[in-house]
């Protein structure tokens, strides 16, 4: 498979009986239209994860260098009934990736949440826009160094002098 | 037009491919940032000569189930393109998760969607044990399908009512919040809750069923049978909703597929896709269902399709009564499962293991995992990462309805705005899950 996608595999391939494939940020949209001319037709999810603080080893294979953010998507083959999940890793410094979109729109909203939430801007993304936070908002609430209770509750037009 | 000509006319009609999804510009989609809309907005006294209308539907509106906003370019009453504008129950719940041990994450993602709060609460078990290597116990695992099943059950009677009443057929709404009631009621005798019940866990669940359940899951069976029968007088063959639904908010297999869409959007448009059966999990493999499909994917098919997967489900709870073996709800292992209630007054160390796993909670190995189930909206999976301590490292929740608004522009382009009340309706999207 590493061959297929021209990708590291996981250390423990298959991860828990699910197949994994870790392709660095350059490889990242020829490995998804390789997974996609494969087969692969459905984007299921995407979303990130941010290991600032993460304590235990993580398990990647050799070659891939770890860093703060990690991309995750999960694809579906409906005709062989497979799953694949592609993991890539983006730097702190340049939080960008290439978006998704053109091979599958359903990566629309999906991006813009990871967008909203670890503040990853995805490359030529048709709506670059937040999604669930309020547009004025500043700072990315799932980013492990936003703490929950920073915020005081607010409300349209009230003063937040306490 | 008659019911004859219009199916004459959807029928003639060449099948739009993926690309009409795929577009960039001037697609279905209306991309405009708020600050960008108020500022073409103008004068809502003073309108111009603009042929275009902006206009902002919800997010407080009647049919908008909950609080879905929507932007509508409107040129007269028919809608050219659209935005589902959301993040208004955004409450941070997978920040939340962060912060909460595998045991009380439940109680966390069991509101996310809490029309079919036991589906949220499955997910999460399967992705935990997953990360654990552990799997539930027989008897646990036909008690999970049995309440999942009556929780589709319930999650598509909420459904037929709100589409009733969206659809102006009022007295569906009354029969379909009756008999969701009364699959409420068994729900409340078995996990002491109507709803967000965190009964089943990582491990098990967390009750055996009462002593006389399988009367009163034969009673519901024979309370709801007759009821869908009836629901097929009132509304399935009545020319006006007919009218109504057929050929309206029409999405093809390739379209529904290239923008995520699952469950009966997708099944709707033709795909007989279902993870029940195509990725079977807990007992799916040993029961025997039917895949609901439909041909046209409009409205219509994506009501029938529901009305016929209760049928569908009842089936598979009247065999899961005939299946359900003796043993054990929850999995007899002394890292996830406190000791008896018993032996707590006989033994400190048990007395110390009970308090440890209700306070610090059990740990769990490092690792990524990702479950998924079907949910009555499509597929609902949960993708855990731990760091090896109690609580979650990263909880995301792929929630059907969030995907699956996506095909809401599609669905409404060129319509109405009164179709697209029946168009969003037929999503049946659930804004908890939408914005968590």
């Amino acid at each position: 498979m590493a061959e297929r996608y021209g990708a590291p595999l996981a250390a423990d391939e298959p991860s828990r009986g699910q197949a994994v494939i870790h392709p660095s940020r350059e490889q990242w949209s020829d490995a998804a239209a390789a997974a996609r001319a494969d087969g692969f037709d459905q984007l299921i999810d995407l979303t990130a994860v941010d290991y600032l603080t993460y304590g235990a080893d993580r398990g990647l294979p050799t070659g891939v260098q770890p860093e703060r953010f990690e991309v995750v998507a999960a694809l579906m083959s409906h005709e062989r009934g497979e799953r694949l999940r592609m993991r890539v890793q983006v730097p702190a410094a340049d939080p960008t990736l290439a978006t998704l979109f053109d091979l599958w729109p359903g990566a629309e909203s999906l991006e813009r949440e990871v967008y909203d939430m670890f503040g990853i801007a995805f490359d030529d993304h048709p709506d670059p826009t937040r999604i669930l936070m309020p547009e004025d908002w500043s700072g990315h609430p799932l980013r492990k160094d936003y703490d929950t209770g920073r915020i005081p509750v607010q409300f349209k037009a009230a003063s937040n002098v306490r | 037009m008659s019911i004859t000509e219009q199916d004459a006319a959807v029928a003639a009609a060449p099948a739009p491919g993926a690309e009409r999804v795929s577009r960039r510009e001037r697609s279905a989609v209306l991309r405009m940032s708020e600050a960008e809309a108020a500022a073409i907005g103008g004068d809502p006294d003073d309108p111009g000569d603009d042929e275009l209308v902006l206009l902002n539907m919800g997010p407080s509106h009647p049919s908008t189930h909950g609080v879905l906003r929507l932007m509508l370019e409107l040129s007269g009453e028919t809608v050219l393109r659209s935005k589902p504008v959301i993040g208004y129950l955004h409450t941070g719940m997978e920040k939340t998760g962060e912060n909460l041990t595998y045991l009380q994450g439940g109680t966390n993602v069991t509101r996310m969607d809490y029309a079919s709060p036991l589906f949220n609460e499955l997910a999460f078990s399967l992705a935990a044990e997953r990360l654990l290597g552990i799997e539930a116990p027989e008897r646990a695992t036909w008690i999970r399908m049995l309440m999942c099943e009556l929780n589709r059950v319930s999650s598509h009677l909420l459904f037929m009512a709100t589409n009733g009443m969206d659809l102006g057929a009022v007295s569906m709404m009354i029969y379909g919040w009756r008999e969701r009631e009364e699959v409420l009621r068994f729900f409340e005798k078995v996990t002491g809750l109507r709803m967000n019940h965190n009964y089943i866990r990582p491990g098990g669940v967390a009750a055996d069923l009462p002593a006389d359940w399988r009367r009163d899951v034969a009673d519901l069976i024979e309370l709801i049978e007759p009821r869908l029968t009836e629901y097929d007088t009132l509304l399935t063959g009545q020319p006006i909703w007919r009218e109504r639904l057929q050929g309206v908010g029409v999405i093809n297999a390739a379209e529904a597929v290239a923008l995520g869409a699952t469950g009966p959007i997708l099944r709707g448009a033709g795909m007989a896709w279902d993870l029940r059966r195509d990725e079977p999990y807990l007992f799916y493999d040993q029961v025997d269902f039917d895949v609901i499909v439909g041909t046209r994917g409009d409205c219509y098919d994506r009501y029938a399709i529901r009305l016929n997967e209760i049928r569908e489900s009842l089936r598979i709870v009247s065999q899961i009564i005939e299946a359900m073996p003796s043993g054990d709800y929850r999995i007899q292992d002394k890292k996830v499962t406190p000791p008896p209630r018993a032996r707590i007054d006989a033994s400190m160390e048990a007395l110390i293991h009970h308090f440890k796993i209700f306070t610090e909670g059990f740990k769990v190995p490092p690792g990524e995992a990702y479950a998924a189930v079907e949910s009555p909206r499509g597929e609902l999976g949960v993708y855990l990462v731990s760091d090896g301590t109690s609580v979650p490292y990263r909880v995301h929740v792929r929630a059907p309805s969030f995907v699956n608004l996506q095909t809401l522009p599609h669905l409404m382009q060129d319509g109405l705005i009164a179709d697209g009340v029946a168009i969003i309706s037929s999503v049946d999207p659930i804004m908890g899950e939408v914005d968590r």
